[in-house]
């Protein structure tokens, strides 16, 4: 017998996945991907905020956590992406246009897009960590006017490696959002910045005294970049990460995600900087 | 037209400098403005200036062994390019190209270090700035060594 879990609030068992149709692959990078899925009948696209992920699960492979990564205003599409580095998301890389999965969701602490109304925007992505900060930036962008200055710093490995290339490319083209990427490795003509991400947020322009800042990519980088922000001013109070840990139950009762006194999937991922600081630099956390 | 001095203490590498001091820099400096693709200086070349970049992008390459050069970094408006004019043997060990219409302050390297002889406390104001960004090239450099995105 199935122990008896709690509700997401909406009445719906949250360990129940509903069955979504890979309705669209993009390929990303080599070996990134997204996906829209569209519900089916007895399914539906449930609100998220942005920041939040969802369990996908190939049916008889297993349940990874994936952040969201599509418009938080599109009521008939969930996006996702992801690499496919493991057996499930290998798995998910193989399933294609008009593959089922279950979804599980949303999950999880967004990003704090109403406190950071009236602020400049500092968002800090590195790699994949794009994908998580693609929501708020469809949100900010849609409701542009309540927000002041707001600036995208993004950092990947080689030119190949940058996802939402298009996107970019035209959210660099709009006069009131200021877009910088950065590459490890300038290959193939790259005529861009070379070098990390934390340069970048050294001359960036933005208010340090009032900014709001969302982080998101490997927790080194984070790390690096937080610091980088608190040089510059800003206070840990309005300074936000994303966490990645491996996760089963997605609501705060297996223990798997535990990170410090927190679970990653209920407490987190995103979480003010102060709250997990001293965990930040542990190893082995 | 601003005069060098302007342009020079609006640049974030000499914040707070005290104005009489940004006087006496400016008395080295002089404008210059470089084409995309042609090369700023070279490796091996005398390291007799710094640049203090207004606008535009700058890659500092690894000189190519056998292949095309590898940029390594690029530095850009509100960023100062080469250190090795304070460093003996002042030779650059980079080379430094324009990948975008550059546009900048050039300081003369050895009317720089005469002045720091002179003035130990202008020396020190140099000294302490180029440590900053030595050490934050540094740690950009060893973090690019991490390849940090692999897993993320």
């Amino acid at each position: 017998m199935r122990a008896k879990t709690k509700t997401n609030g909406r009445g719906a068992d949250p360990m129940r996945p509903d069955l979504f149709l890979i309705k669209r692959v993009r390929k990303e990078t080599a070996d990134t991907f997204t996906m829209e899925l569209q519900p089916q009948p007895g399914s539906r696209v449930r609100p998220f905020r942005p920041g939040q992920f969802n369990m996908l699960d190939v049916i008889g492979v297993g349940e990874v956590p994936i952040s969201i990564s599509g418009d938080p205003a599109s009521t008939v599409r969930v996006g996702h992406t992801t690499r496919a580095v493991g057996a499930v998301t290998n798995a998910m890389s193989r399933l294609g246009r008009g593959g089922l999965l279950g979804v599980r969701g949303p999950f999880g602490t967004g990003w704090p897009l109403d406190l950071a109304a009236g602020r400049d925007v500092v968002i800090v992505a590195g790699g994949i960590g794009l994908a998580p900060l693609r929501p708020a930036i469809y949100h900010v962008l849609a409701h542009r006017s309540r927000y002041g200055r707001v600036v995208l710093l993004y950092g990947t490995r080689t030119p190949s490696d940058i996802l939402f290339r298009n996107e970019l490319r035209l959210w660099g083209g709009r006069f009131d959002l200021d877009v910088q990427v950065t590459v490890d490795r300038g290959e193939g003509g790259w005529r861009g910045n070379v070098g990390v991400v934390t340069p970048l947020i050294r001359r960036a322009g933005f208010d340090p005294l009032q900014a709001l800042a969302m982080v998101c990519g490997p927790e080194i980088m984070m790390r690096f970049a937080v610091q980088e922000l608190q040089k510059r001013g800003v206070t840990n109070d309005r300074i936000y990460v994303s966490l990645e840990r491996n996760m089963k139950c997605a609501i705060g009762l297996c223990g798997h995600c535990q990170f410090g006194p927190f679970f990653v999937c209920k407490d987190g991922p995103v979480f003010r900087v102060d709250r997990v600081e001293p965990w930040l630099a542990k190893r082995e956390i | 037209m601003r005069d060098l001095a302007s342009l020079l203490a609006d640049h974030p590498f000499f914040h707070d400098v005290p104005a009489p001091y940004v006087t006496v820099l400016a008395g080295c400096a002089r404008n210059v403005a470089v084409q995309p693709a042609a090369y700023i200086f070279r490796t091996g070349e005398p390291a007799n200036a710094f640049y203090v970049l207004r606008e535009g992008r700058v890659g500092i390459e690894l000189p190519p062994v056998g292949g095309s050069p590898r940029t390594i970094q690029t530095v850009s408006a509100g960023d100062v390019l080469g250190w090795s004019w304070l460093i003996p043997p002042h030779q650059w060990r980079f080379d430094a190209r324009a990948l975008t219409p550059v546009r900048a302050v050039v300081l003369d390297g050895e009317c720089l270090r005469k002045k720091c002889e002179q003035d130990h406390d202008l020396g020190y104001e140099l000294l302490r700035r180029f440590s900053q960004v030595i050490a934050d090239r540094l740690e950009s450099a060893r973090l690019q060594l991490q390849d940090l995105y692999g897993g993320a």
